[in-house]
This record gives structure tokens, C-alpha cells and sequence, in this order.
């Protein structure tokens, strides 16, 4: 539901919809609204069984890649004599998301039960919760949760009496965005800085600790469990627009609109409507001027793109963006597009891990320029450059942050030139005269 | 990691601090919390995945990760003192310096930047007198940061005291928070 506000009657509630109710956060208050069936249920099945589910339900990650979850798991061989992991990605970091970290702090035994379902399903004993050190308060509820599940024989050697073996551990990162990454996460988790890693080899044959491993986000593995419950058809149907998205999908809404918080929406639900009818539209007297959709991230979308779009994974696509993490940030006519570029360049510089050169550089001097332009000190020449950086950013490093960050830059420049020009000319950005509420 | 971009953020040589006044380092793995280490090395299948956890430990308990600390998580890990600075060194959360009784983070990046997160900002440091960003105060009270995204952007701003997460932080509401801190 629209956390922190009430559930908003177009709204499709099936992981939010405890959110807010402090009670669900406790065993039994989890077991009363049907926390647990799903694994039980799981546990009776065969592993193979419960990957084609989920492959058929079409569910695709949620943390950003939209990679298909049950080919995902699928990956991890069977019976290969080696140990097996589950990485469950908490490390919720991309500026714009906070879905994750509302999961985890109303509906935290939800996600230890998804995280023994994957584990189950990929043949693994150890899943590893890794969330990222900021997050004090989702930490305390996950390892509480941990052990309340230990303590009722729901995790342990013998999972709720299936005489398998099932741990899931939280381990709190130290304030890296880089280690949402997933080699960078699994480099963190073994105790390394958190370079990410040349692929291949690719997770599923050498992941954390070198053994096969499939990583998760936290809102992926949440979904299986009622994926498990109800059928793969279920959730096939929650889907307005294409059979590539299916199910319901988290937004968390942030920026400048009247009722941030996470909504969850059927998958092809109109963009239009979720900003102005359920995120209640622009602040008094302003009006939306850009929106980036999927976390800072994705390319910048004009407010007629957006209007335009659907929300599913091909949708943001054909809006000239992408879904990305589903964090959705509102830019209204007040704010200079050049400061918030500038911002987002200087938050990828400072979390570059400094392996790539062109991420190192690329990400700092991208931020020198555009702060210059912003502080009407750019010069003509300056757009071209950025252009050109943002180029030799991408497609040529061993993760995507340099991508990230020439992303928004690239679109930006595209789609706001106006703006940038008009501070190289000297003329300072005066938001639209509006009323003040 | 880019420190020339970090203005504030990156402090000045606080090595002199290192145990300075606070006579003999005594480890901090012994009874309890040499327990509670050993219990998380079963977690693991090497012992160098419990560094983090360690190193968490050593903060919990001397508020800091100094050159020693480093160095007693190395002999227990059979790593070596190099290689723990090393990690260190590349998370933002280990306090390579003492910082002040209250180590404030306020959230700047760019959603909660365009909802006003730099008057905050402000507002913590003149409230705090700490005169600049990653210095800390002359009572020692409080030490001030800016820090990249805290995952709440919806509650913008939102801002960490220690271990205690603050959604809804604006300008106005320092003052009161700073006079509820002991």
C-alpha cells in the first residue's frame, strides 16, 4: 500500500499489504495472516517443481536488471557436489528506492520464508541476508526475525521438520553503494573491498566464496512465496499491458509530489494516473518537469514521456527510460535540471570503487564540469565534453556504475539543453513564478 | 573513491589520536565478545567473511576502528593488519578517527537535494557549532556529515543519529532534536 498513506484503491496489495501493521512483524503475527504456508508447501515439493513455477509466473528481478527469476535459479546445477548460496541483496542503495527497506522493516518474515524458498529451490543450506549498514532499523527487525524463526524450528538443520537443512544469516554492510552490485556484494560478504568482478564467470558457476550462487533482490524473493501459494496463472494475469511483465510491482515515489511512499501497482499500470491520482500530483501551484523512473540511474524522463508510459519493464522502455528498481523520482519546475544532474554525478563519483578508469575519471571529471555549469562558470565547449566522457563511460567497464552515471548526464543534456545553455550564457535559471501554498 | 570531490567529508591526519590519551590498548575479543565472534565465524565457511562483522564489533564497543583494533581483528582472522586497513578504508560506516559523542549523517543526494536537504544541513552544523562539515565540536558533543543516499528518499530528509534512523528532518526541527540528545 502507499506507505506511509492509506492503501489507495487502485492499488494491488499483495507484498505491501501488511505494511504499517506492527503486529505482522512478530512470528505469530506473520503465522496469523498466513506467513509460512508458502515454505511449508515448498518443502513438499521438489526443487525443480518450484524453479518451473516460478518460471512460468514470468517473475522478473526486482532490484533493477529484470533478469527472469526461475531461469535465474534454474542456472544453479544440480547435484554438482559443491555447495550452494543464496544471496539475498539488501543493499538497497540506488538514490530514489526504499521498497526494500519497507519489506524488511514491516514484513520482515517474509523475507527469511522467500529466502528459504530460494535456498530450497537451488539446492543451497546458507542463504546470506546482506543489507547495507544505514539501514539500522530493517537490520534489527531481519535478525529478529532470524531468530524467532530459529527458535520455532522454522530454520535450522531440520526446516520445519523436512530433515533439510535451511540457515539464513543477515550481514550488515559498512556503506558502500558499489556492493549492490552482485560480484561486489559477494567480494563484501567474503570480507574484500567491494570491487566488482569480471563476468564470466558468471554467479550460478563461481559466486561467493567460489561455489555456485544465485543473488536475489529482496522484493524478488518476497513474490515467490505467493507465487508458490496461489499458482503461477495467479500472477501471470496481474498484468495490464504484455506477458513480459507480469505481477504486481513496488514504486517508492520521492522528490517533489505531494504524497511520496511506496505504492504497489499491477505491472502496465498508467503512469499518468499513479503520479497524479495516487501520488496526488505536484506540490501546490508547481507543475512536474522530468521524472527519473527506475532510481537515479536510468535516463531522465520528460514529463510528457512519462505521462505517456506504462509501468512495466517494456513500457519504461518505449517511454525512453527504463523500471530499473521501480524508484521513482518526481522533478517539478522549480528545481534546475543542472543541479540535480550535477548531484546525482557527485553521488556516482563518490561511490565509484576507483578499479575502472573510465569510471574513476569519468565520474569525477563529469561532476567538475557540470558543478561548473551549474555555478555559471561552463563554457560552450563543455556540453560536447560531457557527451564525449559520457560516451567512453559506457560499455567499457567491469560493472555498470559508470553507465549509471553517464546515463542521466546523457539524457539530461538531450533532453534539457535549454537549461544548460542558458547558464553557459550567463542567464541564471529562475523557476516559473508559482503561487506559494 | 574521489576525495578531492568530497570537500568536508575527508578529514585532516588524525593519527596522533590513535590511543593517544586513552593509555594501553586493551583488546576488545575477550569473554562475551571473543564469544559472540566465534558464533559468527560459524556463519562462515572462511574466517576472513567475518571482517566486516568484526570490525562492526570493534566500533560497537570502542565507538572507533583505530590502527589496533585493526590489528587484533588481523591476528584473529589470519589476515594481516595492511589488508584490514585496506578494507576499512573503502567502507564509509568505520570510523577511522574518534568522531564526536553523536555522529550526525544527513542525507544530500539529489531527492532529497531538490526537497531541501541543504538547509538542513546548515542547520545541523550551526546548531552543533561544529563550524564545518566532518569536524567535530569543541564539547565533543557532535560531529556533522553529509552522506550519500540513506535508502528513505520518501521521507526526505532523512537523517542518522549513531544507530537511531530520523525520517522528516527539516530546518526547524534540529534545535529540538539536538536539546532531546543526553
Amino acid at each position: 500500500m502507499g506507505y506511509p498513506h492509506h492503501p489507495h484503491p487502485r492499488e494491488t496489495t499483495v507484498l505491501s499489504k501488511h505494511f504499517g501493521e506492527a503486529d505482522a512483524r512478530t512470528l505469530g503475527g506473520w503465522k496469523k495472516r498466513g506467513g509460512y504456508k508458502a515454505l511449508e508447501k515448498a518443502l513438499g515439493m521438489q526443487p525443480a517443481d518450484i524453479v518451473n513455477v516460478v518460471k512460468e509466473s514470468g517473475l522478473r528481478g526486482r532490484g533493477g536488471a529484470g533478469f527472469p527469476t526461475g531461469m535465474k535459479w534454474s542456472f544453479m546445477k544440480a547435484g554438482d557436489g559443491k555447495p550452494h548460496y543464496l544471496c539475498c541483496n539488501a543493499d538497497e542503495s540506488e538514490p530514489g528506492t526504499f521498497k526494500d527497506r519497507e519489506l524488511m522493516r514491516w514484513t520482515p518474515h517474509a523475507l527469511v520464508e522467500g529466502c528459504a524458498i530460494g535456498a530450497y529451490a537451488i539446492g543451497a543450506e546458507t542463504a546470506y541476508v546482506y543489507i547495507r549498514g544505514e539501514f539500522t532499523e530493517p537490520l534489527h527487525w531481519m535478525e529478529q526475525a532470524v531468530k524467532e524463526a530459529y527458535a520455532a524450528g522454522i530454520l535450522g538443520k531440520n526446516a520445519m521438520g523436512s530433515g533439510k537443512r535451511i540457515d539464513v544469516h543477515v550481514h550488515k554492510g559498512a556503506g558502500a553503494y558499489i556492493c549492490g552490485e552482485e560480484t561486489a556484494l559477494m567480494e563484501s560478504l567474503e570480507g574484500r573491498r567491494g570491487n566488482p568482478r569480471i563476468k564470466p564467470p558468471f554467479p550460478a558457476v563461481s559466486g561467493v566464496f567460489g561455489m555456485p550462487t544465485t543473488i536475489n533482490n529482496v522484493e524478488t524473493l518476497i513474490a515467490a512465496a505467493p507465487i508458490l501459494l496461489n499458482g503461477a496463472d495467479w500472477y501471470k494475469k496481474m498484468s495490464l499491458s504484455n506477458p513480459k511483465s507480469t505481477g504486481t510491482k513496488l514504486f517508492s515515489v520521492c522528490g517533489n509530489v505531494q504524497r511520496p511512499g511506496t505504492y504497489e501497482v499491477v505491472m502496465g499500470f498508467p503512469f499518468k494516473e499513479f503520479l497524479y491520482d495516487l501520488c496526488g500530483g505536484p506540490l501546490h501551484g508547481r507543475k512536474f518537469k522530468a521524472v527519473i523512473p527506475g532510481g537515479a540511474s536510468v535516463p531522465i524522463q520528460t514529463v510528457e514521456e512519462a505521462e505517456a508510459t506504462l509501468m512495466d519493464y517494456e513500457g519504461f522502455v518505449a517511454g525512453g527510460s527504463m523500471l530499473g528498481s521501480g524508484g521513482v523520482i518526481v522533478i517539478d519546475d522549480a528545481q534546475p535540471m543542472v543541479t540535480v544532474i550535477a548531484r546525482i554525478a557527485r553521488f556516482f563519483a563518490h561511490e565509484s570503487c576507483g578499479q575502472c578508469t573510465q569510471c574513476r575519471e569519468g565520474t569525477a571529471w563529469t561532476t567538475k564540469i557540470l558543478e561548473r555549469i551549474r555555478d555559471g562558470e561552463g563554457t560552450v565547449e563543455d556540453l560536447d565534453t560531457l557527451l564525449d566522457i559520457g560516451e567512453q563511460m559506457t560499455g567499457k567497464t567491469i560493472c555498470v556504475l559508470s553507465d549509471s552515471c553517464a546515463v542521466p548526464v546523457i539524457s539530461g543534456i538531450k533532453k534539457f539543453r535549454g537549461e544548460f545553455e542558458a547558464l553557459i550564457q550567463g542567464r541564471r535559471f529562475h523557476p516559473v513564478t508559482a503561487a506559494v501554498a | 573513491m574521489t576525495p578531492d570531490l568530497v570537500g568536508g567529508l575527508e578529514s585532516p591526519d588524525y593519527a596522533s589520536h590513535d590511543g593517544a590519551g586513552h593509555g594501553p590498548y586493551t583488546p576488545v575479543f575477550t569473554g562475551d565478545v571473543k564469544r559472540e565472534l566465534d558464533k559468527l565465524l560459524t556463519h562462515y565457511p572462511t574466517k576472513m567473511a567475518a571482517l566486516l562483522p568484526a570490525l562492526w564489533i570493534v566500533q560497537r564497543e570502542r565507538a572507533w576502528v583505530s590502527e589496533e583494533g585493526m590489528a587484533e581483528v588481523a591476528g584473529l582472522l589470519d589476515l594481516t593488519p595492511a589488508y584490514v586497513k585496506g578494507v576499512v578504508t573503502f567502507y564509509t560506516m568505520y570510523h577511522q578517527h574518534p568522531v564526536g559523542k553523536y555522529f550526525i549523517q544527513v542525507c544530500t543526494t539529489s531527492p532529497c537535494g531538490i526537497c531541501g536537504a541543504e538547509d538542513v544541513v546548515k542547520a545541523f552544523v550551526r546548531h552543533t557549532n561544529t563550524g564545518e562539515l566532518g569536524l567535530t565540536s569543541p564539547d565533543g558533543r557532535f560531529t556533522v556529515i553529509e552522506v550519500e543516499c540513506l535508502g528513505a528518499c520518501g521521507f526526505a530528509t532523512p537523517v542518522m543519529v549513531n544507530e537511531e534512523f530520523i525520517e522528516s528532518m527539516t530546518p526547524d526541527k534540529v534545535p529540538e532534536l539536538l536539546a532531546r540528545l543526553p
